[in-house]
């Protein structure tokens, strides 16, 4: 039944509700398909046992939203019993002998998994090409990549491969390639997610968060995961994201910053054109646009790339060898740590390290580290200054559409520019989502929108409204 | 040869007496089965993250309070990085900084020759969490033993310049500072079993010199006693060393405990660059009025102050009070027989020599802990039976028969002199009648008397008092005997 798969998760969720398929049915439906797009790692035929504890929850009328919902996950979440390799070859017999909360979560409301997705090597990148395993496409342009780090998880949603997936977002890494592969992703607010089993990229800046093909979608997933954690320190003190009252609100009334400087000529005509248009139709609907200017914007990128490399160069380090992973042979435990390092850490995880290593060093801290944290923190303010009087900031996702495989293989400096309108989310912690706002020379547009400091739940409303606004229903070439 | 002055500077780690280790779960113990006591936290499993012990931190406040620190308000941990078998995440969680350790700027007083103090200045008072152990395997090869990793540490460190300039005052300041862990229920302080740890760096200058020497760090000394040792010979090896115009390294030295002897166990090339920065899985802490005074008021007295105490309000001596306040049990166990109405110095007597020795003999002790059982004699009969002596109901002799019988029964002294007929005869009537008695009995010892021989006396005495099976008031026995001698 290959029309299961054209479904939402909450479709999906509803029709099992209503015994119009069973659960094993619908994950067997999508476990069939062929993955043509490289999304997967490690890809596992359907629990039976997890299957029939779901159908379990749905006949007793205990199942939610999502209960019985088949998933994929990257493959940077721990997930007992089950290969979890970051895309990496230091990690490649890498079994966890315990369960990322959210797995837990999943488990507990009768959530499938499909397995686990590809993904830059350690979530290091915009393209999933580090990964060392293999490259994903896009489903839009198989010679075109997904995007990155999720691509695996991005690619899957959108080729039909799974309604729902989980991603983690550093610096853009979910809502980057949502916009790439034409669908809905979102980063809650940092610490509305627990962190604890997601393989550590930049702890400060790292957030878990849901990939789907329709708002409603990822909320309710969010709904899943979110929530107090007290195994993350770091976990807010919050109730989980509620979904339940999502309706079709009138925009008339609200107000959108748009920062001039997510709007200059770094972005593609195309993808300004799209935005714009999408601006236009929401103006129809009474929403006032206020036009605003956080200058601190201009240097988020090089700001990011001296905190996050510093606390990858030390959340790495841990990659030794000693305990688990395989181990490279040498002379005494400096050198074997040196071979296991220098052999099974690809070129970007090495470079990053480096550049974490050198900015964290006696000497240069305060130059760097020190700095990049004052200027995160007065981004921040701004962010909130503008956000005491807006309902939320508007901008393009992504600065271009997809790119070509390779395309940007030998410019280092424009892969990274990738993240110019992601990354100040993740610096100040703020919820964004980026959601389908038309096509620009036939592949996907996506408009990021990014809300206050745990007003989630208010974010994932106007996205909502936003989303049946522009009425984007946009899907892939069939392949 | 130049004269030369030592400065010693000191590091102690304490492991503190927490249910859990620092950051998860996991129980704190000695010993077990390697890795019996891990989790994907302490393993330092991919995506594991750490969650602060709040007792642990209470714990150092606790002790930096009680060593006249300044407490942060502000407080971070910090990532200290470096690679390390023993270090399952590739760093460890560590504090760092002048200011932002819990406790800053303090000092401890030791008592130096001729009772005088000396104030002993401490630079901080962090926390930590201890590596694991490595281990040489039987079959060849090497092993990492988790189970200690993780367990909170508290790192104690003297300031600079030292103030330390002996091997004595070394030793004593191990001494008071771990009896002060041990009273304020922080550290075990067992050195033995490496809960406690000290290191100090010994330096040599010459006299009048403004610049300090070259200082070397002493590890593995399993005592205070290897810290006088370990101080004394380095003292000596560094002078010799600069007498014969060489050069004393930074480098860590080893202990030898057989030999008595430092060796080298790495030299020190360059500063290690630990790349410390604020860990990102962690909140920074603030710590208000109220949480300083509430973990203040856990303290109580100290045991220097207990010793000055015990001399100033019962008159003790400065042994004595040193003794009894040794151990916080034991001062206890003291405080709790005067609040029930014992005579402070005779109950100090009583606990210092009859009472301890018979603790030591079968192995008791006055609280149940580690195999030691709990003795059956209360604060109440030592308060008890220095009545008996002082009201005169029982001599002194009489007493030492009763505590026997009191510590192994735990009977009340009152009930066993009662039982056992046992009180002190001070009838005047009684005690004449056994003078005349023994005189009566010596007939020889009398003409030795009567030849001038006075010092039989005493003989004459202990015969009363042997009649008398020990009840008969020593002072009326004195008494009668003269009086029965014409005296």
């Amino acid at each position: 039944m290959s029309s299961l798969t054209e479904l939402s998760a909450t479709e999906i969720g509803a029709l099992l509700r209503s015994r119009g398929a069973s659960v094993i049915e619908v994950a067997q439906a999508f476990a069939s398909k062929e993955d043509t797009v490289g999304a997967f790692i490690t890809r596992s035929a359907p629990d039976s046992e997890a299957c029939a504890r779901a159908q379990v929850m749905i006949d007793a009328g205990e199942g939610s939203a999502l209960t019985g919902v088949p998933i994929a996950l990257k493959d940077n979440i721990s997930t007992r019993g089950l290969l979890t390799t970051c895309a990496s070859r230091i990690l490649s017999n890498y079994i966890p002998p315990y369960n990322a909360m959210v797995v837990d979560k999943l488990e507990s409301q009768g959530l499938i998994s499909l397995g686990k997705t590809n993904l830059d090597e350690f979530a290091f990148g915009a393209s999933t090409e580090t990964s060392a395993y293999h490259v994903t496409r896009n489903p839009w342009d198989l010679e075109r990549s997904p995007g990155g780090s999720s691509g695996g998880s991005a690619a899957a949603v959108a080729a039909h491969l799974s309604p729902v997936a989980l991603g983690s977002d550093t610096g853009g890494s979910i809502r980057q390639p949502a916009s790439l592969c034409g669908i809905v992703g979102y980063k809650p607010t940092y610490g509305r997610v627990s962190r604890y089993g997601l393989v550590a990229f930049a702890s400060s800046l790292d957030q878990i968060g849901p990939f789907g093909r329709s708002v409603e979608d990822c909320a309710h997933l969010a709904a899943v995961i979110s929530g107090h954690d007290h195994h993350d320190a770091t976990s807010l003190p919050t109730d989980p994201i509620s979904a339940r009252d999502l309706k079709t609100g009138s925009l008339k009334g609200k107000r959108i910053a748009i920062p001039s400087e997510l709007f200059d000529d770094s972005a593609e005509p195309g993808v300004l054109a799209s935005v714009d248009s999408a601006i236009q139709a929401l103006k129809g609907e009474g929403v006032e646009f206020v036009p605003v200017s956080i200058p601190e914007i201009t240097v988020g990128v090089t700001t990011y790339y001296i905190i996050a490399p510093a606390e990858a160069s030390s959340n790495l380090a841990r990659f030794d060898g000693v305990r688990f992973g395989p181990r490279e042979s040498g002379d005494g435990h400096v050198n074997v740590v040196a071979e296991t390092r220098g052999k099974l850490f690809g070129k970007e995880v090495r470079t990053r390290i480096v550049v974490g290593t050198y900015v964290l060093s006696a000497g240069y801290y305060d130059a760097y580290y020190l700095r990049a944290q004052q200027v995160r923190g007065k981004m921040a303010a701004k962010f909130e200054q503008v956000l005491s009087t807006c309902d939320a900031i508007l901008s393009p996702t992504s600065p271009c559409v997809a790119f070509k495989i390779g395309e940007l293989e030998g410019d280092p400096l424009a892969l990274k520019l990738l993240d110019y309108c992601t990354i100040p989310a993740n610096m100040g912690g703020f919820p964004a989502i980026s959601l389908p706002c038309g096509l620009s020379d036939g592949l996907p547009v996506g408009l990021q929108l990014l809300g206050g400091i745990s007003r989630d739940e208010d974010l994932l409303q106007l996205a909502y409204s936003v989303e049946q606004c522009l009425g984007v229903k946009i899907t892939p070439p069939k392949m | 040869m130049a004269n030369y002055v030592l400065s010693v500077g000191m590091e102690v780690h304490a492991e503190l007496l927490t249910e859990s280790k620092m950051f998860c779960r996991c129980q704190v113990a000695f010993g077990g089965e390697p890795n019996s006591r891990v989790c994907p936290v302490c393993l330092g499993l991919p995506g594991a993250l750490p969650v602060p012990n709040k007792h642990a931190i209470e714990l150092v406040m606790k002790t930096a309070l009680a060593l006249n620190c300044t407490i942060a308000r502000d407080s971070v941990f910090h990532r200290k990085n470096y690679f390390y078998p023993d270090l399952p995440k590739g760093y460890q969680i560590s504090q760092y900084g002048e200011t932002n350790p819990i406790g800053y700027h303090g000092w401890i007083d030791i008592p130096t020759e001729g009772g005088k103090t000396k104030r002993i200045k401490i630079a901080r008072v962090h926390l930590e969490e201890d590596t694991g152990k490595l281990m040489h395997l039987p079959g060849g090869g090497s092993g990492v033993d988790l189970n200690r990793a993780g367990v909170p540490l508290m790192e104690i460190v003297t300031a600079f310049p030292p103030d330390i300039e002996s091997p004595e005052e070394a030793k004593e300041y191990g001494e008071r500072l771990r009896q002060l862990l041990v009273y304020l229920g922080v550290c075990d302080g067992k050195m033995e079993e490496g809960s406690m740890r000290a290191e100090p760096n010994p330096s040599v200058r010459p006299e009048g010199s403004e610049t300090y020497g070259v200082k070397t760090e002493l590890k593995n000394l399993g005592s205070f006693r290897s810290v006088f040792g370990g101080v004394e010979f380095e003292r000596n090896r560094q002078i010799a060393v600069l007498e014969e115009g060489g050069e004393v390294y930074q480098e860590t030295r080893g202990w030898n405990e057989d030999t008595q002897a430092s060796y080298v166990m790495r030299v020190k090339e360059s500063e290690n660059d630990y790349r410390y920065f604020p860990c990102p899985d962690l909140m920074p802490m603030h710590f208000d009025d109220a949480m300083i005074e509430r973990v203040r008021a856990t303290i109580g007295e100290l045991p220097i102050a207990k010793w000055q105490r015990y001399q100033s309000e019962f008159g003790l001596s400065e042994y004595d009070a040193g003794v009894l306040t040794a151990e916080r049990p034991w001062a206890e166990f003291f405080e709790a027989c005067v609040r029930e109405g014992a005579d402070p110095k005779a109950a100090c007597n009583w606990m210092n020599s009859d009472f301890a020795r018979l603790l030591n003999e079968t192995g008791q002790s006055v609280v149940a802990h580690e195999g030691r059982t709990l003795s059956r004699v209360t604060p109440k009969h030592i308060a008890e039976l220095t009545t008996l002596i002082a009201n005169g109901t029982i001599n002194g002799k009489i007493g030492k028969q009763v505590f026997g019988d009191m510590f192994e029964s735990g009977h009340m002294p009152k009930a066993i002199v009662e039982a056992a007929g046992l009180t002190q005869v001070s009838d005047t009537g009684q005690v004449d009648t056994w003078a005349a008695e023994v005189c009566a009995e010596n007939p020889d010892v009398i003409e030795k008397y009567r030849n001038g021989q006075t010092n039989v006396i005493g003989f004459l005495v202990g015969q009363l008092m042997k009649k008398s099976q020990g009840r008969a008031n020593p002072q009326l026995a004195q008494e009668a005997i003269r009086k029965a001698l014409g005296e």
